[in-house]
């Protein structure tokens, strides 16, 4: 398939340069919006004549973009160490010990991934309402790590089935090593591929999340920036420029991020939709 | 499966010590954390919401009535119920569908060598990692009726401008346009994955026996790309079941309900209009639904890639 001719393949280039400015499309709206003063009628598609930096600065207030960035970060951070360290602890006997009570368990994990969320947050409300956890960060961080959980689990257990030698841990435990310290000193470090694909998967499904937080994040002080961005949105339906400014910033650190850690994104995102 | 044989001999075995060494042998105060997390948020809230859809509970008052299978019959009977269940089947069927034609027709362009492959597959791709809400809002701005892109287009060429976002029978597509657009890069990388997987003496022989370009696309590629095929499917179908941020986004699930996901519906239900009995009944139905679509599809692929 990979020999052709030089008049097709500057076809295909073609075809190649035509896709990329059709999915640049809404991104160059995105930026001419963001940039023209309120008022300003001219078409999106026309740059703007002098660039206006205000409805930055003003949506960056306006929309509560500091605290709700931050709240978004510490949730993201804390939500993907406690599925790092819960998950791959789980997984490990999962995967190592087929007794019936682990195939199960393990069973029972896989059959969670089916349930759709919302299915399962109308009657949580309640109960994070009755443990008085409303709109704390705390039923974000847990909420999250809950929802990801079994694919962590399924993407660890896949792992150190397939690539862990067992005699390692079986020369551990002659030394006399802790279940816990074989874990963490030995299989632990080995799990780093499949750790970094988690943490990527995780993070962004984390960062953007947006059902979970509408339900328990609605006070100013706690929301993420998902919440602040629709609430900005809802009280702003005739200044899309403001509106515009808020979304580039909103999405800017996972854009960098992701121009930075590209080959990671691709491969991690990749392999853990392939496995789950 | 090595695990699987030295627990068995082990009970085998010493047979009086059996109940013991499974117990132990399980190590499950390892998973025990993570257990009691997604029973907590999970596995104990998705019960209680069975319970609850045989209420008519109201989703704040202490007081409820059990009232039987009545939410049942009244989702039944509730046209809305269809037009929701119809339009989420679009969003999942549709965008699966878009997503897998338009991810192979990309993954084969980009397995060519040619210039600008990588910087395409980049662009390409990077919606994936931004948030489906403000993907809605990229594209609000965009197909807004007033002062939107393609309005503006329009009325350059003298054309009526047209209200995309509140025609309900343009806007349930936009919102499966947006969806397909925003995740097509996962289908595209899982695809050309597939594609550099594939040997290329298959071709060589295929070129030998005179088989046209078509021919070794439909018996070559094709049938071993089975594997990338199953997996796009699966996670698409329930990816866009589960819509939500895009359409709240979009639409708001308007006008009235024309575009209303079963998700956006429920949270409808449950918090503007404090139907909540009501609400765990129509999660009951997501359930079931995303349950046997997903399952369907998984092993109508499953058997597809057998025979292939």
């Amino acid at each position: 398939m990979n020999y052709m001719k030089k008049s097709s393949k500057r076809v295909l280039t073609g075809l190649a340069v035509f896709i990329m400015l059709f999915h640049l499309i809404p991104f160059y709206i995105l930026i001419t919006t963001s940039l023209k003063p309120k008022g300003d009628f001219s078409s999106k598609w026309v740059f703007p004549s002098n660039l206006n930096f205000q409805n930055f600065s003003d949506a960056w207030v306006e929309a509560n973009l500091g605290t709700s960035l931050f709240n978004s970060a510490i949730i993201t951070f804390f939500a993907a160490l406690l599925l790092i360290i819960i998950g791959s602890t789980a997984a490990y006997p999962l995967a190592r010990r087929q007794t019936k009570l682990n195939k199960f368990i393990f069973t029972l994990f896989i059959a969670i991934m089916v349930i759709p969320p919302l299915t399962a947050l109308v009657p949580l409300y309640q109960l994070v309402v009755d443990i008085g956890m409303m709109n704390t960060r705390t039923v974000a961080v847990l909420n999250n790590v809950a929802s990801f959980m079994p694919l962590t689990i399924f993407l660890y257990s896949g792992f150190i089935k397939s690539t862990i030698p067992k005699e390692l841990e079986e020369a551990a435990k002659i030394d006399g090593a802790s279940t816990l310290g074989i874990f963490f000193r030995i299989v632990f470090p080995l799990l780093k591929p499949v750790t970094a694909s988690i943490l990527i998967i995780s993070c962004v499904f984390i960062w953007n999340d947006f059902q979970f937080a509408i339900f328990f994040l609605q006070d100013k002080e706690v929301q993420t920036f998902t919440v602040a961005l629709s609430t900005f949105f809802g009280e702003n339906t005739n200044n899309l420029n403001f509106v515009a400014a808020a979304a580039i910033m909103a999405m800017m650190p996972m854009v960098i991020l992701f121009l930075f850690l590209q080959k990671y994104f691709i491969r991690g995102l990749a392999s853990g939709s392939v496995k789950g | 499966m090595n695990g699987l044989e030295t627990s068995k001999n082990l009970t085998v075995s010493k047979k009086e010590r059996k109940s013991k060494i499974s117990k132990n042998s399980s190590l499950w105060w390892m998973y025990l954390p993570a257990l009691l997390a997604v029973s907590f948020f999970i596995i104990y809230p998705f019960l209680n919401g069975l319970k609850i859809s045989f209420t008519n509970w109201n989703g704040f008052s202490q007081s409820y009535d059990y009232v039987g299978f009545k939410q049942y019959t009244r989702m039944l009977t509730d046209p809305d119920t269809w037009l929701v269940v119809k339009n989420t089947l679009i969003y999942g069927i549709g965008s699966t569908v878009f997503q897998n034609i338009i991810g192979l027709l990309y993954a084969l362009l980009l397995n060519q060598s040619i210039r600008f492959k990588a910087l395409t597959r980049t662009i390409v791709y990077l919606p994936v990692i931004i948030s489906p809400l403000i993907m809605g809002y990229i594209w609000y701005f965009f197909f807004a009726f007033n002062g939107g892109a393609l309005n503006d287009v329009l009325v350059l060429f003298g054309l009526e401008k047209i209200n995309a976002l509140g025609n309900p029978d343009l806007n349930i597509w936009i919102i499966v346009f947006v969806n397909t657009y925003q995740f097509v890069g996962i289908a595209m990388i899982i695809f050309l994955a597939g594609l550099q997987s594939i040997g290329r003496d298959f071709y060589e022989a295929a070129q030998i026996d005179g088989a046209t370009p078509f021919q070794q696309f439909k018996n070559i590629t094709l049938p071993l790309l089975m594997p990338s095929i199953t997996i796009n499917m699966v996670i698409n179908i329930i990816g866009g079941l589960k819509l939500f941020d895009v359409i709240i986004s979009l639409t708001g699930g308007g006008p009235g309900n024309a575009s209303q996901s079963m998700s956006t519906f429920m949270y409808d239900l449950y918090f503007l209009r404090q139907d909540a009995g009501y609400a765990a009944t129509q999660g009951v139905l997501m359930a079931v639904i995303i349950l046997i679509l997903s399952l369907a599809a998984l092993i109508y692929f499953k058997r597809q890639e057998v025979e292939a």
